[in-house]
């Protein structure tokens, strides 16, 4: 693409990225200002760390869609750190820790430097997870108390766990209005977090559930301030601190402890947490971005040191690259760095107007949007898909986050690595093969007949997965791949799992990646991601029993002649295909009803990356069409287009039917082709029947009903309303 | 290494002799050179008529066997008897390790590889019956013993009647000097790796221009990898049945301690190796 090209595309999509931004910075607030107080740390610190990252990372940064701010994983390690090196003194200990966070920062740049981006490879996958889901539980059993107004819970992670049920106990038989109020706004602020994704309305969703609950604290004050007689139960000491002048006095970093033992470990845990959490964000992010760009990561790693550096000077916490808003950015359609940008200018456009109305939101709510997010990292579904993958890598999972809860991340992590290598050694029942072949270069690469043919040798685990990996990133996304393990005695989990995400970002890319060489191999579960053999779990050939609805799909199937299946035995390829799943990820496609060209079926994806991922369920219907029609996306118009609309993207109107014009929103590329296409029969084709959110990709139609599973009847008139629209599109096309 | 007129083998009375023996015999007859087997030790009539009974087994030899019987360490005998008699090849057996199908090259064949002053052919599957070469792969380093050793797996894969050779260009990834970040400098490397992988090649055509390649499919393969180390698995990869390199340069301690190039091969055979010097 030219300069010129660039700029205008850049200037193109500013209006979108200014939107996203916007949307990001609603969510940036409340999580900025309650991780820096779950830190321990004043609450602004956590909004500087998001403005300055922001900027920053902006300007030079290396990947695309990412958002950069304070993160979850760091909460633990500086809550200790304040803990240790204030010696109780909690702002004396902020001030150390300030010292600290800038000394990661020059840290994270020098990895940055050396390109050690790749560092996060070393690490065992469930040794990781085991460590994320002990960040969850530290910021769960802490945050649980706060949520119920309860600021004095003190103790080790397992002791505030235990005290959680006493905690609700004494809550419920409080005396005290100011902590019931304050508790009953925590509670009412989870279940805003729990209920939020099940709500499938557009015009909720369009502010982060977050923001809600700020809204809705806001306007608890405000009901008492206007409206009722008494006065804003709860306490001063249970709300939000804001300095009087935010932008104007910085705290001083105190680097007087800079040699101490304490001081220097709080570095290490620092530096290690943000890096961690960075690259996995980083490499999460990507498989998002609808453009599928590749981010340059250590440029970005260095850009998160450098504006961790300037963060930390300014009061700050650690600048990392955060998965929640970085979804949320790419789901608004953020498509460059400006979006972080535009999310920073935000923020500081918040904190300047809104300070004073930040200052009535009690801590309690700020809390139960930490206690959701503690959960999320440490949910038991984690624990059971670790299950699923083997009974050793839950093994794996248990030690790291028991170390990790008894002691400390840097111990627990460590401990991880060590008993993931025992493992291998005893399944291996062989020491010499990663003793011996530890060093010597294990994969081979060679392009041969336009195929990409990588084959590894001896062993394959986190150990020297570098090399691997080095190697595979070498292959362009759009080739051919062939990775053969049959030299290879042993591939670990770690490495099936990000072989399989490298076939994922193939698939996404337009090229194929294989794996071969794993048929022989022994292994502890089906699971994909198993140690030792690769293989995609087919379904099961037992006979179980239909539920009610599968009847009824059977009985529809047969009324209207077509087949039907429970679980597809091939995948269905046409669906990566389609705009709508550009930005979320196919889990399952079951309840497959079929004739020659339409499919209706079931069908599970995911929205969102890790801690916000959001699992959906929905019915729809694909119809594939052997000519080529324009490529457009046919929706209900409403005020969610209008923002749209505003944010860059165009209606196409009807001459001669205004009324269509109205209540439909028509988008697309080729406006001619597309006017065309739309004849009267089409159109009042679409004006007498019900809506539903219509996709065309040139080969083939895709209809979304609701973004929900659909009942019986929903789902004969989804698929009567389908052949119906394929009968008139094949009459346009021979009449065309 | 032009023609091969004289064959060493060392006569140890192991029980993979016979193999080894049967082996080196049909190298002899196939290029009509003379076969020197040496013993180091004591001459006994015990060990002569188990020889002798050997050579009863194997096939007739066009020219008969000179027997060498002399004491001392097998490594200097050996290499005296190499110079004294110049010897064209040096043949020696790999041993396997238990139970995995890796062979590596015993401690005494290890030096006999790094010090003979011929070529040395490291077997490691030696097998009475015959088994045809099928594929020979040649290392194409761009190195100015490469040129010989190409002609002399030319000279091989004829005597043996090998239809494949495959000239592996190996070029170390630093040569790229591109670091792959994102997507541009991914596109700058492959297409500095498309460049670099013609000028190799033209540098083999360059090599194979005077070599008569008729009646032999010849392929060139580059491979971006470690030196001496991605020939290996490479052959080992395509089921190669003897892979020529070059003699290594002078090898120290350094180099036993950080192995490269030819100790790489020397530590896990792949398959059959040739060196050629």
């Amino acid at each position: 693409m030219s300069k010129k090209g660039t700029v205008k595309t850049f200037v193109g999509q500013l209006p979108q990225n200014i939107f996203s931004g916007f949307v990001v910075s609603l969510v940036a607030l409340p999580l900025g200002l309650g991780l820096a107080l779950a830190s321990g740390a004043p609450p602004i610190s956590g909004v500087i760390a998001a403005i300055v990252g922001g900027i920053v990372c902006t300007i030079l940064g290396g990947s695309h869609v990412t958002i950069t701010g304070p993160g979850n994983g760091l909460v633990v390690v500086i809550l200790s750190a304040i803990t240790i090196l204030g010696n109780g003194n909690m702002y004396e200990g902020y001030l150390f820790t300030l010292a600290a966070v800038i000394i990661s920062g020059g840290l994270m740049f020098i990895l940055g430097i050396l390109r050690l981006g790749s560092l996060s490879n070393f690490f065992p996958s469930s040794a990781i997870q085991g460590m994320l889901a002990a960040i969850g539980i530290g910021i769960f059993a802490k945050q649980a108390h706060v949520m119920l107004g309860d600021l004095s819970a003190k103790g080790s992670i397992i002791e505030l766990l235990l005290s959680i049920p006493n905690d609700m106990f004494s809550y419920v038989q409080t005396n005290s209005t100011s902590v019931f109020y304050a508790g009953s706004i925590g509670i009412i602020s989870l279940l805003i977090m729990i209920f939020y994704s099940k709500i499938r309305n557009r015009y909720f969703q369009l502010v982060p559930a977050p923001m809600w609950i700020i809204v809705f604290s806001i306007g608890f004050y405000y009901y008492f301030d206007v409206f009722s007689s008494s006065k804003y139960p709860i306490d001063q000491e249970l709300l939000i601190n804001l300095p009087d002048k935010i932008f104007a006095k910085f705290p001083q970093p105190n680097f007087d402890k800079l040699f101490e033992l304490e001081f220097i470990s709080a570095v290490i845990a620092i530096t290690l947490i943000a890096s961690i959490e960075s690259l996995l964000s980083i490499k999460a992010v990507d498989k998002l971005d609808p453009m599928k760009r590749r981010s340059n990561i250590n440029k970005d790693i260095r850009a998160l040191g450098i504006a961790t550096v300037i963060s930390g000077f300014l009061g700050g916490l650690n600048v990392v690259t955060v998965i929640a808003r970085s979804s949320i950015n790419v789901n608004n359609k953020g498509s460059n760095r400006s979006a972080n940008l535009f999310h920073a200018i935000f923020l500081v456009l918040f904190v300047l107007l809104l300070a004073s109305e930040l200052r009535h939101i009690p801590l309690s709510a700020l809390a139960a949007i930490l206690v959701y997010t503690g959960y999320k990292l440490a949910s038991p579904e984690n624990i059971r898909k670790t299950f699923r993958i083997g009974s050793e890598q839950l093994i794996i999972f248990m030690v790291t986050l028991l170390v990790t809860i008894t002691t400390n991340l840097i111990t627990g992590i460590i401990v991880g690595i060590i008993a993931t290598f025992i493992i291998h050694v005893i399944i291996n029942k062989n020491f010499g093969m990663f003793a011996g072949n530890l060093f010597k270069p294990n994969v081979l690469m060679f392009k041969e007949d336009d195929t990409y043919y990588v084959s590894v040798k001896n062993f394959s685990s986190f150990l020297n997965y570098t090399k691997l990996k080095s190697k595979l990133d070498q292959i362009p996304e759009t080739e051919d791949v062939i990775i053969d393990f049959s030299m290879c005695d042993f591939v670990d989990h770690s490495v099936m799992e990000n072989v399989y995400s490298y076939s994922e970002s193939f698939k996404r890319k337009g090229g194929y990646f294989e794996v071969i060489g794993l048929d022989g191999y022994k292994s502890g579960s089906a699971h994909p991601f198993a140690l030792r053999k690769f293989a995609l779990s087919k379904p099961k050939d037992k006979k179980h029993s239909l539920t009610k609805r599968q009847k009824s799909l059977r009985s529809i199937s047969e009324e209207l002649q077509w087949s039907y299946q429970e679980i597809p035995q091939e995948e269905i390829t046409e669906l990566p295909e389609f705009g709508y799943f550009k930005t979320r990820q196919i889990k399952k496609v079951s309840n497959i009803l079929s004739n020659d060209h339409c499919s209706l079926f079931d069908i599970d994806f995911s929205e969102g990356e890790l801690i916000a991922k959001q699992n959906i369920k929905a019915t729809m219907i694909h119809i594939g069409l052997d000519k080529g029609i324009p490529e457009f996306t046919l929706d209900r118009e409403g005020i969610f287009e209008y923002i749209i609309h505003f944010a860059g993207f165009k209606d196409i109107d009807i001459d001669d039917h205004p009324d269509f014009s109205k209540r439909f929103y028509l988008s697309g590329k080729n406006e001619e082709k597309i006017r065309a296409f739309f004849t009267d029969e089409l159109i009042l084709f679409f004006e007498s029947n019900t809506y539903y959110h219509i996709e065309s990709n040139e080969k083939g139609l895709l209809i979304i009903g609701k973004e929900r599973l659909a009942g019986v009847k929903e789902i004969k008139s989804l698929a009567d309303f389908g052949i119906r629209l394929t009968q008139i599109i094949s009459n346009v096309r021979t009449t065309v | 290494m032009q023609k091969i007129q004289k064959i060493l083998i060392g006569i140890a009375f192991s029980p993979n002799l016979k193999a080894n023996f049967f082996e080196a015999a049909r190298i002899a007859n196939m290029f009509n050179s003379e076969l020197v087997g040496v013993h180091v030790g004591d001459k006994s009539t015990e060990k002569e008529q188990a020889l002798a009974d050997l050579i009863h087994e194997t096939p007739k030899l066009t020219i008969p066997l000179k027997t060498i019987w002399q004491k001392g360490n097998p490594i200097d005998v050996l290499l005296e008897a190499t110079k004294e008699e110049s010897i064209d090849l040096l043949i020696l057996g790999a041993l396997k390790q238990e139970n995995i199908y890796k062979y590596y090259v015993g401690s005494i064949a290890r030096e006999l590889t790094r010090k003979a002053t011929c070529s040395v052919l490291l077997l490691i599957k030696p097998s009475v019956e015959r088994i045809a070469c099928k594929q020979i792969v040649v290392n194409g380093l761009k190195d100015q013993r490469t040129k010989e050793t190409i002609q002399a797996s030319f000279l091989i894969s004829k005597g043996l009647g090998c239809k494949r050779v495959t000239i592996v260009e190996e070029i170390s990834q630093s040569e790229i000097h591109v670091k792959v970040n994102d997507d541009a400098s991914l596109r700058k490397a492959t297409i500095r790796k498309e460049r670099l992988k013609m000028r190799e090649d033209s540098r083999v055509n360059k090599i194979l221009e005077e070599i008569d390649t008729k009646d032999i499919t010849v392929k060139k393969q580059s491979i971006f990898g470690k030196r001496g180390y991605s020939i290996g698995h490479y052959a080992k990869v395509k089921r190669a049945d003897l892979l020529v390199m070059n003699a290594p340069k002078k090898t120290g301690l350094l180099d036993r301690m950080f192995p490269h190039d030819l100790e790489y091969i020397l530590s896990e055979l792949p398959t059959d190796v040739l060196i050629v010097k």
